[in-house]
């Protein structure tokens, strides 16, 4: 009796231990084989020189070679700055935007489901179909935005992703188009937690509706604004798709981004070292701004 | 009762101001989509034609999208074939991986734990350049394969499931194994039934997710014949330069799906983003 009872715990635990890993082994392996080497991968990379056009073995090991390279490449010092502004113009504005809609569908309208969804629609869209359309609708001199701004009295209407003053705040403006929706779905269902009482409350003490969205939405909403600019820096740092479909980095230099710069040095100029080296760039960015972000859950959870 | 009018005078006043804003915001899809129907000549044609009369009404430009060389076929057989793939694995390793972490106590669990954790702050496109080399290696570039298995192992997944799961009682299982079930039993009878809806909100998220991807597609695959609508379209674009009313109608057969998915399931994606909003 006595000897049986630790040799049956450990049985048991050896069960457990066996079907833990039974169930987890496809997600293993699947995150070894297509994350985590990869990220090693990525690490080896960024200090080497080789093009991929050649062998493996014409790889060579070049140090920091890479990164020195990177801080002297003005063109990485504009896609990096470019990337910086793109953030920090769109981030802002398209909170600020979706916070007062989300503000608005919550609580004053009518038909509440059906204009919802017309902000959902850029978002669920593919960036490819929407960068497609709004090249067109920017066409400086017959494109229809033109064509309205000409005709309402606009003498010289921007020319948009076509021009090199315009075209960064360009892909900004479809990035906040697209990015509206889902900042208005984030932000609706942190209203959802907020207790009505505390605006029947606020009601029956006279409050109107700008000191209602001052002293109980917004604070109340905190955590959730909190969560939504991380996540939004995180998602403005990795803007690629737009600049590809639209503008080419163009013109001149003007639209050139990180990922994009990444990318042409990878997959066009055949530099994967230094593409690898600047992805890391791109890793601190993010990084920054993930790491609020848990700090921040982290405090909320204790 | 005053207060009950202003309020609904209000109200009147807000949701015509939304309405003016969610129509301007369609403003690009309706114009698109007039667009796709009309003949090169009459596109840039101002005022705003928004409904084309009937001679400036055509259906060439579909025609011109269903018979190019590559047919748009093409390329919505090679998206459904790649998102379902993608989604199907991702949904099972998932599954099976958050169980692993939510319900059974084995050695280790906490260190992968954390490993997964740790790797969450990595951004997709910095696997972008190792994934490319890597599936060179291993003879998998320019397959759909190079979209399918990285589509199958995603953490996020596995941490949406797990938080799920972790909100059913212990003693549910247990009971189930008490009765002589297994931890295969118990997932299978007991935590998938109870999951329904984190198992919607992720097939539906996922799903418009990896129909929508573009930049594995733009960079694992070479030939046009293997490309998804994303990866399509813009080829599409490439090829038919100034063919703006052939390039709007490819747009509007890339959205239709996705909107009519969207629609149907509208429910369960919001409930996907919301959640994921508010993971671990």
């Amino acid at each position: 009796m006595t000897e049986a009872k630790p040799k049956k715990m450990m049985k048991m635990s050896t069960r457990e231990n066996l079907a833990g890993w039974a169930f987890i082994s496809l997600n293993f392996i699947g995150y070894l084989a297509f994350k985590l080497i990869p990220l090693i991968l990525a690490g080896v990379l960024s200090f080497s020189k080789w093009n991929m056009t050649t062998s493996l073995s014409t790889m060579t090991f070049v140090g920091f070679d890479n990164f020195v390279k990177m801080f002297k490449d003005s063109f990485f010092r504009t896609s990096f700055t470019n990337t910086i502004l793109y953030a920090v113009v769109m981030v802002p504005v398209a909170i600020f935007l979706s916070l007062i809609f989300a503000v608005i569908l919550d609580r004053y309208v009518f038909g509440k489901g059906l204009l919802r969804l017309a902000f959902y629609l850029p978002n669920i869209s593919s960036m490819v179909a929407v960068s497609v359309i709004w090249m067109i609708l920017f066409l400086p001199s017959y494109g229809p935005i033109n064509m309205f701004l000409q005709s309402i009295g606009v003498a010289n209407p921007p020319k948009w992703i076509y021009g090199k003053d315009t075209s960064l705040m360009s892909i900004m403006l479809v990035g906040i188009w697209q990015r509206l929706g889902y900042n208005i779905i984030i932000i609706l269902a942190g209203l959802q937690g907020i207790s009505q009482t505390l605006y029947e409350a606020a009601e029956i003490d006279g409050a109107n509706g700008i000191q209602k969205f001052w002293y109980i939405t917004i604070p109340s909403l905190r955590d959730t604004m909190f969560f939504l600019i991380m996540m939004s820096f995180i998602s403005s740092f990795q803007v690629f798709t737009p600049v590809q479909v639209m503008t080419k980095g163009g013109p001149g230099k003007s639209s050139y981004v990180l990922v994009y710069y990444i990318y042409s040095k990878a997959f066009e100029g055949n530099e994967l070292g230094y593409a690898s080296a600047m992805a890391w760039a791109l890793f601190f960015l993010v990084f920054i701004f993930s790491m609020g972000r848990m700090i921040f859950q982290r405090r909320k959870a204790e | 009762m005053r207060f009950q009018t202003k309020r609904l005078i209000v109200k009147i006043i807000f949701t015509a101001l939304m309405a003016f804003i969610s129509i301007a915001m369609l403003l690009p899809f309706a114009w698109m989509l007039s667009a796709s129907f009309k003949p090169e000549n009459a596109i840039f044609s101002f005022p705003i034609e928004w409904i084309p009369t009937k001679d400036h009404f055509t259906w060439a430009n579909y025609d011109r999208v269903w018979n190019s060389t590559v047919p748009f076929t093409k390329f919505f057989l090679n998206s459904v074939k790649v998102t379902f793939f993608s989604v199907l694995g991702e949904v099972v390793t998932s599954a099976l991986a958050a169980y692993a972490f939510s319900k059974i106590k084995f050695k280790g669990r906490d260190i992968i734990f954390l490993i997964y954790l740790s790797t969450l702050a990595f951004p997709a496109q910095m696997m972008l350049i190792p994934r490319f080399v890597e599936f060179k290696f291993l003879g998998l570039y320019n397959s759909h394969w190079a979209l399918i298995l990285p589509g199958m192992f995603t953490a996020f997944g596995t941490f949406m499931l797990r938080q799920f799961f972790n909100s059913i009682p212990d003693e549910l299982c247990e009971a189930a194994k008490i009765d002589g079930a297994t931890h295969f039993d118990v997932f299978l009878k007991v935590v998938v039934p109870l999951a329904g809806p984190a198992f919607a909100a992720l097939i539906i998220f996922q799903f418009v997710g990896s129909w929508n991807e573009y930049e594995a597609a733009l960079v694992y695959l070479r030939d046009k014949e293997l490309a998804t609508i994303p990866r399509g379209l813009n080829f599409f674009k490439d090829e038919n330069g100034q063919a703006y009313g052939a390039i709007m109608a490819a747009s509007v057969c890339s959205l239709i799906p996705i909107f009519i998915v969207f629609l149907t399931f509208q429910k369960q994606f919001v409930a996907g983003i919301a959640t994921s909003g508010m993971k671990e």
